[in-house]
């Protein structure tokens, strides 16, 4: 008996390697310290109503946010990890396995658990606000998405102290992400992780398609919409139409692991290039699905910045939307060395081209924007600045890759590396640390101290180059992805030397941000008026922190930049006050729903990582009782009646 | 939220009767090509072939059965979704093939 537990339990957790019990440590800690913070000070019950349960989708949004930030973290930590590993020639600091499981879990974390839920994030905080509604369309179904999200992350962070992690690449690609070549739990890990995620983020698509399109405020046309909102339609299109592809492929790879079928093997009639065909159509598609909403946040900044309108509102839309149609015509660029006829390289050379067109108007369109404002260097301004020179650089080594027969050369190369971090540092995360500073005092009611920002500004900055611009010529000499060491003879010791110096350098930048919100929170500077920045959209017309019905009476939008609009006329003194008139709030009701049917999906992801088809059995009976339960639930909603809307109000200052 | 009621449906979301026949069709439409390729029952391109054809009918039998594409009101999106829809399951099919032509051995 004892020798089984013993046995079973060596194979269950991960062990043989002093890093990997320096974690096993530190999660069993922090999972005391936390059960036992909840329990003296009494918070298990205000847990559950105020957040586990919340509908809330300005709470969701935090929680997004808050997730986000310690996967930004852990994908940190693995990236520093791997530069570690190649600071020198020869350093034996991470076997060859472990850096393999790192590079894989780095990829996939930084993409799909810290991109889409900060993105996810800034969606929940700032769109319904933007529109002028009381919440997204489907309150519900958003926390589903966010605890299908949140279990999803959580099962394939577990794999690597339990099972072992997965190492075949962020993508998995076969025939190496097969029973043969990985045949422990690890791949599964990744597999369930990402299919239950993927379930939320394609409901989050929905969720926002029909927001956008059904509940803005009286008055909102499409055609003044606020252009952060128009980033997220376009965003949340390629959602709905990518993510379905990706549960496809993952699902075809599944049966392929579990049920010995043959989609993507060697023999039997399967192909391996076919699950890179599809996996890119997904995969395409999704780096502008994150990189979409970014440029929407710059567009609302850069406005607010320099005092001006933006230039070419019309031009910006089209550019957004023709993104979301065109990122879904070239996929095959991934993988021009697969060797197919010229006519297919030529097409999908050309189209890559193309797609570069719409961003380089936006780019133009933020410069004349720019161009004789007032302008103001606030911290998302100064991210919004840095992102410029920085996006343009990698966007034209994106369109060098493009040119197919010099991809023969770059592929999977140092170079390669270099341009999609250039574009998703220089874009994404810019952008969302944009959106983030921007934002922040609506959401929590102060603003993130103005001095650390700024340190935190120069390091990320200068860390990038410092990190990033050796890898573009190390591509060049040579070095390809995914090596684990390399020997004195190659000569790029100093040039890996120096990116490892940058890594840290951004590590230092991302200790200085957790440093300024903890230091903000007690002594940053308090927003009083609910409009910090003097803004221009509907979101900056309500108090900070927003209340959790958002608006106290449902405002008539005039125009584009409506807020804007108002302040104006009230300084030319032809602003005509409208009787505000309260009536009782129509608002959801929370729901424990989501969270318990999010923790049976992760039963069915767990059961069948380890075959243990009982578990997943259970998993399954659980979801669908959930659902049961859900669809014969009619009390679900209930109406703030208008006293308590107006001692809320008079409490954050506005009278009615 | 104040504009819609989330329970007092007002809209015509199918009967049980149209939910049971799609979901009938929808079955048969799968049954039929598992067994046709578990029994080796017909050539490699006719197989492909009727793979295809009953992928297309059940695409149908999904639209009608159970997105309800007749039903929704001005402006049409669902029209629009749905153009927008077949251009990219185009896109996917004809692509992959297209591709995956010089990919054989």
């Amino acid at each position: 008996m004892w020798e089984n537990i013993k046995e079973f339990a060596s194979t269950f957790f991960v062990t043989g390697d002093p890093l990997i019990y320096g974690a096993d440590v530190s999660i069993a800690l922090t999972m005391v310290a936390i059960v036992f913070v909840l329990t003296k000070y009494k918070k298990w019950g205000w847990l559950w109503r105020e957040w586990l349960t919340t509908v809330d989708h300005k709470r969701i949004g935090i929680m997004y946010l808050i997730a986000s930030l310690l996967m930004l973290f852990r994908g940190g930590v693995d990236a520093l990890l791997m530069r570690v590993q190649l600071a020198f020639p020869n350093v034996e600091f991470l076997h060859s396995d472990h850096y393999n499981a790192i590079f894989t879990t780095h990829g996939t974390i930084m993409i799909l658990f810290m991109a889409m839920p900060m993105m996810f994030g800034l969606f929940n905080m700032v769109v319904p606000l933007q529109l002028g509604a009381r919440d997204v369309a489907y309150p519900f179904l958003n926390a589903v998405s966010f605890w299908l999200f949140m279990l999803g992350a959580m099962l394939f962070n577990l794999s690597f102290v339990i099972g072992g992690s997965p190492d075949a690449g962020w993508l998995s690609y076969p025939p190496l992400s097969q029973n043969d070549f990985s045949p422990g739990p690890g791949q599964n890990f990744w597999i369930w992780g990402i299919q239950i995620s993927g379930i939320g983020s394609l409901a989050t698509g929905i969720n926002f398609i029909v927001t956008i399109l059904k509940m803005r405020a009286p008055g909102m046309k499409l055609s003044n919409m606020p252009l952060f909102s128009w980033s997220v339609l376009s965003s949340s299109i390629m959602i709905i139409f990518a993510f379905p592809i990706l549960t496809v492929t993952i699902a075809l790879l599944f049966l392929d692991r579990f049920a010995g079928a043959h989609f993507f093997t060697m023999g039997g009639g399967g192909n391996p290039m076919m699950y890179l065909n599809l996996i890119w159509m997904w995969g395409h598609p999704e780096v502008y699905i994150v990189v979409v909403p970014a440029f929407g946040i710059f567009s609302e900044v850069v406005a607010t910045f320099s005092k001006k309108t933006i230039f070419g509102y019309k031009s910006m839309v089209w550019a957004l939307m023709s993104i979301a149609v065109a990122s879904f015509f070239t996929w095959a660029h991934h993988f021009f060395t697969m060797g197919t006829s010229a006519s297919v390289i030529i097409f999908f050379a050309i189209s890559t081209m193309v797609i570069a067109i719409p961003t380089g108007v936006k780019i133009f369109n933020w410069l004349f924007t720019m161009f004789r404002g007032r302008i103001s260097f606030k911290q998302p301004m100064l991210w919004t600045i840095a992102f410029i020179p920085c996006f343009v650089v990698g966007g034209a080594t994106g369109v060098m890759l493009a040119v197919a027969p010099a991809d023969y050369q770059y592929h999977n190369s140092y170079f390669l590396i270099a341009h999609f971090h250039q574009v998703l540092i220089g874009g994404v995360v810019f952008g969302y640390l944009a959106g983030i500073y921007y934002w922040w005092p609506k959401l929590f009611g102060f603003k993130l101290d103005e001095k650390l920002g700024r340190w935190g500004f120069w390091f990320w900055n200068i860390g990038f180059y410092v990190c990033f611009m050796p890898q573009y010529a190390l591509g060049f000499m040579g070095m390809t992805r995914r090596y684990y060491t390399y020997g004195w003879d190659r000569g790029w010791a100093d040039l890996n030397l120096i990116s490892t110096v940058g890594a840290f350098l951004m590590g230092i930048g991302f200790i200085f941000q957790v440093w300024q919100i903890a230091y903000s929170i007690k002594h940053g500077e308090r927003d009083t008026t609910g409009d910090p920045w003097n803004a221009r959209t509907l979101e900056w017309s309500i108090p900070s922190p927003a209340p959790f019905y958002n608006f106290a009476v449902v405002p008539t939008v005039k125009g584009a930049d409506d807020w804007w609009l108002t302040k104006q006329a009230k300084e030319n003194g032809t602003y005509k006050e409208e009787p505000a008139h309260l009536e009782p709030i129509h608002m959801p009701k929370n729901s424990g729903i989501p969270f318990i049917m999010s923790l049976f999906f992760f039963l069915i992801g767990f059961g069948f990582t380890f075959h243990w088809v009982w578990m997943a059995v259970i998993g399954f009976i659980g979801v669908a009782l959930c659902m049961w339960a859900r669809s014969f639930q009619y009390d679900t909603d209930y109406y703030v009646p208008v006293e308590e809307v107006r001692s809320t109000e008079a409490s954050l200052g506005r009278v009615y | 939220m104040s504009q819609h009621e989330n329970h007092g449906d007002h809209h015509n979301h199918g009967s049980l009767k149209s939910y049971v026949i799609g979901f009938i069709l929808s079955i048969v439409l799968t049954i039929i090509p598992l067994v046709m390729v578990m029994n080796n029952m017909l050539d490699k391109t006719t197989t492909v072939i009727w793979i295809l054809v009953m992928a297309v009918l059940q695409f149908i039998v999904q639209l009608f059965f159970f997105m309800h594409v007749r039903e929704g009101e001005k402006p049409r999106y669902n029209v629009q979704t749905l153009v927008l829809g077949l251009v990219i399951v185009f896109t996917i099919i004809a692509g992959s093939i297209w591709i995956m032509m010089f990919n054989k051995y």
